[in-house]
């Protein structure tokens, strides 16, 4: 007979809580968030004195003063009497700009090359072998200067299209004037405009959102949501009957009937680019140093995407397009259906982290002086009020936000597309 | 491993700097070297020549200075400050003297907490244009595109100049001088604006000089000088009598080549005082009694030093105008060493 | 009949296949000219090849090496009947400026009392070479190199920085009598007791001891180099020193990072999480508005390390959480077996780290880390917005020299192809790598 008694209560001793594993976790913790709090405290008492010998109050009240410096690429309104606030949110619009388009046009030409890479004609492959070791070994910091400087040196200045015989005219029967400041094409003006409306009153965070633009899009989304619908009643007849009534006339003019008609009411016509005194006036205008940076940034990051999508496409296996084609398939239906839902899963991920890339990299707008959030308030704010704490730790959180907004997209769709493995 | 040397590397670095927070003269004492913010590269005012050797307006000051308190111009270390960085590094004690054309202003003066010794240039921001667009008055340029230098007062003055006269303009921010000038030439502004010593030093290497003039209207005033941090008077004075005795020396006739000669005395009782023959003027500064005459052997006096880097026989070619001596009808004046 | 056979007795002998599928024609017609589409695409990118390579050469050969100006060079143009300032190119900037756009300021002989320096930073990197041949082709140098690579973390600044050898004697001193504390205490009181006593020595060695001994030293016995302020590292060779100094401090950061990311302790890895995604979320160029306007504020009042300094500090952070990154990384890809295994032979954590878990991760890292080193090293370029004078700051520096005033793609091509040759090579070493990785584990 064996009596059970209770292991002997272990009293509590100091030594456990280094050689127990119960509480060392516990200690290591404890100890590592104090250092961290020392270290905290340490660098904020540091800073604190130092601003104080130095006579600067940590404050954000400059943000409210006249800015006195004029943004040349600027999408909401402003003049130099504005505010420093107003300055740094024109220029986090600016990086936004750059950024989404930087992201477009760079997956685009990233899959183009990428898929070009793999193409049997040799010359080919070998040059988009060229463009992308040329593009990922040298700094994107030199690439953005080298294509500014290419901009600027080779494209016609306004002045060479004056005179009886210009050495240079207008592209696309004159509507389009390509010049070393920037490109102007036309743009859409409307006679009967419904006007702007105006929001957040006289803050510096105002913004006006134009009533035209606004009707069009909605009406476009009405027109495509009807087109969806009578699609997806074609797909219920079809799976009913076996015979799929034609639509295609129907669906066009649902969508582009309501909108020319919008655009009628408006009274839609294009305000052309002509030279008038030092530049051309009237169209839009892109200016070179938007176009060179995203030029840039592009083709930099192109080269960076195209070797992800060749990675892509190489890592299906050889079997899958080999068992598609034994079903039949055709070979464009082998890549929409087969290979390229496959590749996504591995190409999407690493190539959002490109994007964040691009997006962060946007910030050497200053090289070719694009106004972007780090020209603005961590350039000439900075500069001209001399608040390096407050505009450079402003400016981080700025980025940080953008950042950890586009990573938590793509955690999302990893999470979707994630294959559901033991 | 790297990383704990590198620690230990800096600790001791660290130790070493944080021992010393004294004057700024006994600083540079113990140091035994100079530390003197320049611009990264500006025609004629401060460019590192190919062997490495900085050479300019500017860096003849640093050097002075550095031949007065140290008896050696050499032993100086020259940092290349931006526009954006500049303050920052003479803040925090990077650099013992700023002498990178910087604009005196108030706010500067007053809200950053600098204190400028002096003016070595009086110059004013202008226009650039090319001859061909046919315009003779910054007035005219309404519409122009203006290619201008960003982390700097041109930027300020230029809106206040182009709103004061109720006309618009498209600024395109450059970073540096090259820039600005490779944007101009190629057309992409129709007009460059900065300070008119810059215009002029770019100017003078354009393959074809003739074709651009520099517009009459001198927008701003722009007093360039070097500056020390606010609170170390001791410094302050150091800087602000080296810059003067260039000054000085020019107008009381003391050049490189009779610099010798009138070391060993002269009748002139202020001369001796400058150079230290008579008086005890370096000893009040805290440096030898022949401070001056150290400083002037470097590169001469004031208008050596202005003729050998940007005046008229340099590519650059600025004549003196307002930086003549006060007694030629300008503006460099300094004060007696009594 | 006769017997006549109609059946062949000797094989015929294989054809020639037809003339177009063979030998320059064949390969043509494989790989040009398949398809009209192809052969369209062909022709263009044929064209096309062949005016970039005729512009440039048109542009880039022309006699201007020995040039002293560019006015100079701007006369050869004129003879040559090339119009435009810009229509060839002016070599003479690169033959008057390639020292400085490698070395920067380093001592050139030029000043007086200092001879010239610059084959330290040479020796330097072909002694990185040699300490790193035993990490990087592991099975084709002797082992024994090794205790090399062991020891050139202290030769590597002592060459750059100068000064008294006893400096980076001393240094190194500490970690030897931190070991034999170790060594000693722990086998009496156990290996905590024993790795808090030897960290201790080692600090007050280092803090208070080794400064006055080396400095003692070298009264006594004063061998040593020309000491070199970073302030004088310029061009190419600050981009090296930044990348490499950078990349070898953050390894051991990013270790702990990776583990701590890692770990089931919520505090450890939150604060590591936080880093990590802190330090990626924002642009290089802010870290170093940091290191150049506020490093000093946040240090205690009076600390003042030079600029140089800083950069590297900001970037070795930048790249500690990259490399955490890469880390995390190889320890996914060990199977889980490996850490069982560990677990089973009743390894602690720590033991089982150093014996069976980092090695492999590592191993398998090493990819990742090269193509780490290479962006860190291509973002060394930004610091010329803070304005040191890297390669790219030095162009602007170079342009204020009026003799080369207008000189624009001489000094970018120039930077471009030194850029493109480090990191291209390094990239193919990388593939290699990746490569062999690879079969070993089929």
């Amino acid at each position: 007979m064996s009596i059970l008694t209770d292991p002997p209560k272990e009293s509590f001793r100091l030594s456990m809580l280094i050689y127990d594993t119960r509480f060392r976790s516990a200690t290591i913790q404890v100890v590592a968030l104090i250092g961290f709090l020392i270290l905290g405290g340490w660098l904020i008492s540091n800073t604190a004195q130092n601003l104080v010998e130095l006579g600067k109050e940590p404050s954000f009240g400059f943000l409210n003063e006249p800015a006195g410096y004029d943004i040349n690429q600027r999408l909401l309104e402003y003049d130099n009497q504005n505010t420093h606030l107003r300055a740094a949110l024109i220029g986090l619009l600016n990086t936004l700009l750059v950024a989404v388009m930087g992201c477009v046009t760079a997956s685009v030409l990233g899959v183009v090359i990428g898929v070009l890479r793999l193409s049997p004609n040799w010359l080919i492959s070998r040059i988009m072998t060229v463009y992308v070791e040329m593009f990922r070994n040298v700094p994107v910091l030199l690439w953005i200067v080298f294509i500014n400087a290419i901009m600027i040196e080779t494209m016609p200045a306004p002045r060479d299209f004056r005179g009886e015989t210009p050495e240079a005219t207008m592209k696309l029967m004159d509507t389009v004037a390509i010049t070393n400041r920037g490109v102007y094409v036309p743009e859409p003006l409307f006679t009967n405009s419904l006007g702007d409306v105006h929001l957040f009153g006289n803050s510096s965070l105002r913004f006006d959102v134009s009533l035209d633009l606004l009707a069009l899009l909605l009406v476009l989304g009405a027109s495509l949501f009807a087109s969806a619908k009578i699609r997806s009643n074609a797909d219920k007849t079809q799976e009913a009957t076996g015979v799929r009534p034609t639509t295609w006339h129907i669906r066009t003019a649902v969508v582009v009937l309501p909108s020319v008609l919008l655009l009628m009411f408006l009274g839609l016509h294009w305000g052309y680019p002509a030279l008038k005194g030092f530049n051309f006036q009237g169209g839009t205008y892109m200016r070179n140093s938007l176009i060179a940076l995203w030029l840039a940034l592009s083709l930099y990051t192109a080269a960076f995407i195209a070797e992800i999508v060749r990675g892509g496409i190489l890592a299906i296996s050889k079997g899958q397009t080999e068992a598609a084609s034994a079903l039949g398939m055709r070979s464009n239906r082998i890549m929409n259906l087969v290979i390229l839902p496959q590749a996504l899963r591995i190409i999407i991920p690493p190539m959002i982290s490109q994007f964040l890339n691009l997006t962060k990299n946007s910030s050497l707008a200053i090289a070719v002086g694009y106004m972007d959030l780090t020209g603005t308030l961590m350039g000439i704010t900075m500069n001209q009020t001399g608040r390096e704490l407050e505009t450079v730790l402003l400016g981080m959180l700025v980025y940080l936000t953008i950042s950890l907004i586009i990573s938590g997209v793509m955690n999302l769709y990893n999470k979707r597309v994630k294959l559901v493995e033991r | 491993m790297n990383k704990s040397v590198f620690f230990g590397a800096l600790t001791v670095a660290g130790l070493a700097a944080g021992a010393s927070a004294a004057g700024t003269l006994d600083d540079v004492k113990a140091r035994d070297k100079l530390n003197c913010g320049v611009t990264t590269g500006l025609v004629g005012f401060a460019a590192p020549n190919a062997n490495g050797e900085w050479e300019g307006f500017d860096v003849a000051v640093c050097r002075a200075v550095a031949a007065a308190v140290l008896g050696d111009s050499t032993k100086i270390e020259f940092v290349p400050t931006t526009g954006k960085t500049r303050f920052t590094a003479l803040a925090s004690g990077e650099i013992d003297l700023l002498a990178r054309n910087t604009t005196w202003t108030f706010s500067r003066d007053v809200d950053l907490k600098f204190t400028f010794v002096g003016v070595n240039y009086y110059d004013g921001q202008g226009f650039i244009v090319p001859k061909e667009l046919g315009v003779s008055s910054a007035k005219e340029l309404d519409g122009a595109t203006v290619c201008i230098q960003t982390g700097t007062t041109t930027e300020l003055n230029l809106a206040d100049f182009f709103r004061t006269n109720n006309i618009s303009y498209e600024p395109v921010p450059i970073e540096t001088n090259a820039e600005g000038q490779q944007q101009f030439l190629a057309g992409a502004c129709d007009t460059y604006t900065t300070d008119a010593s810059g215009l002029a030093a770019t100017r003078a290497t354009f393959d074809d000089p003739s074709a651009y003039v520099i517009l009459p209207e001198i927008i701003s005033k722009e007093p360039l000088g070097p500056l020390v941090r606010h609170g170390d008077d001791e410094w302050g004075d150091v800087v602000r009598w080296t810059l003067n005795a260039l000054i000085a020396a020019e107008e009381l006739g003391v050049t490189s080549a009779n610099l010798a000669e009138m070391a060993s005395g002269t009748n002139n009782p202020e001369i001796n005082r400058l150079l230290g023959t008579e008086g005890n003027l370096g000893e009040m500064l805290g440096l030898d009694a022949d401070w001056a005459a150290k400083a002037l052997a470097v590169g001469g006096n004031y208008g050596e030093v202005f003729a050998k880097n940007i005046g008229e026989n340099t590519p650059i070619g600025l004549a003196r105008g307002l930086n003549a001596q006060w007694t030629d009808g300008g503006l460099m004046y300094a004060p007696p060493f009594r | 009949m006769s017997d006549i056979s109609f059946v062949r007795k000797d094989m015929l002998p294989p054809k020639e296949p037809p003339a177009s599928e063979v030998g320059v024609l064949g390969w043509l017609k494989v790989n040009l000219f398949s398809t009209w589409l192809n052969s369209l695409l062909s022709v263009v990118a044929l064209a096309f090849v062949s005016m970039v390579i005729y512009k440039l050469l048109s542009w880039a050969l022309v006699p201007t090496w020995h040039a002293k100006s560019l006015s100079e060079c701007r006369e050869i143009f004129a003879a040559l009947g090339k119009d435009g300032h810009n229509s060839a190119a002016c070599w003479g900037v690169i033959r008057d400026r390639w020292p400085q756009l490698l070395f920067g300021f380093y001592p050139n002989g030029a000043e007086e009392g200092v001879s010239d320096q610059r084959w330290r930073p040479v020796l330097d990197l072909l002694l990185l070479g040699v300490a790193m041949a035993p990490v990087l082709f592991s099975e084709k140098v002797p082992r024994k190199l090794i205790y090399f690579t062991y020891v050139y973390p202290f030769i590597m600044p002592w060459l750059l920085w100068g000064g008294p050898i006893w400096t980076p004697i001393c240094i190194a001193a500490g970690f030897v009598i931190a070991y034999v504390v170790y060594r000693v205490l722990g086998n009496i009181f156990g290996s905590l007791v024993g790795l808090v006593a030897a960290v201790a020595t080692a600090l007050v060695w280092w803090l208070f001891l080794s400064g006055p001994i080396a400095s003692g030293l070298a009264s006594i016995l004063p061998i040593g180099l020309e000491p070199v302020a970073s302030r004088q590292f310029g061009g190419m060779m600050l981009s090296i020193t930044i990348g490499v100094v950078a990349i070898a401090c953050s390894l051991p950061l990013g270790i702990l990072l990776a583990l701590g990311r890692q770990s089931d302790l919520l505090i450890v890895k939150s604060l590591c999480v936080g880093f990590i995604e802190f330090i990626r979320g924002v642009p290089l160029i802010t870290l170093l508005f940091v290191a150049s306007t506020l490093l000093n504020i946040f240090m205690p009042p009076g600390t003042n390390f030079d600029i140089i300094m800083r950069v590297i500090i900001m970037a070795t952070l930048f790249a500690s959480a990259y490399m955490a990154e890469v880390i995390r990384g190889g320890l996914a890809a060990l199977p889980k077996g490996q850490y069982e295994g560990a677990d089973s032979l009743g390894l602690d954590y720590w033991q089982a780290q150093r014996l069976i878990i980092m090695p492999q991760a590592l191993k398998i890292s090493i990819p990742g880390i090269v193509s780490t080193f290479i962006g860190l090293f291509k973002d060394t370029t930004l610091v010329s917005v803070i304005g040191l004078l890297d390669p790219l700051g030095l162009t602007n520096a170079i342009r204020a020299d009026a003799a080369w005033n207008g000189v624009v793609w001489e000094l970018y091509g120039f930077i471009a192809f030194m850029f493109f040759v480090c990191c291209f090579s390094m990239s193919r070493y990388s593939m290699y790598l990746e490569r062999k990785l690879q079969t070993g584990h089929r």
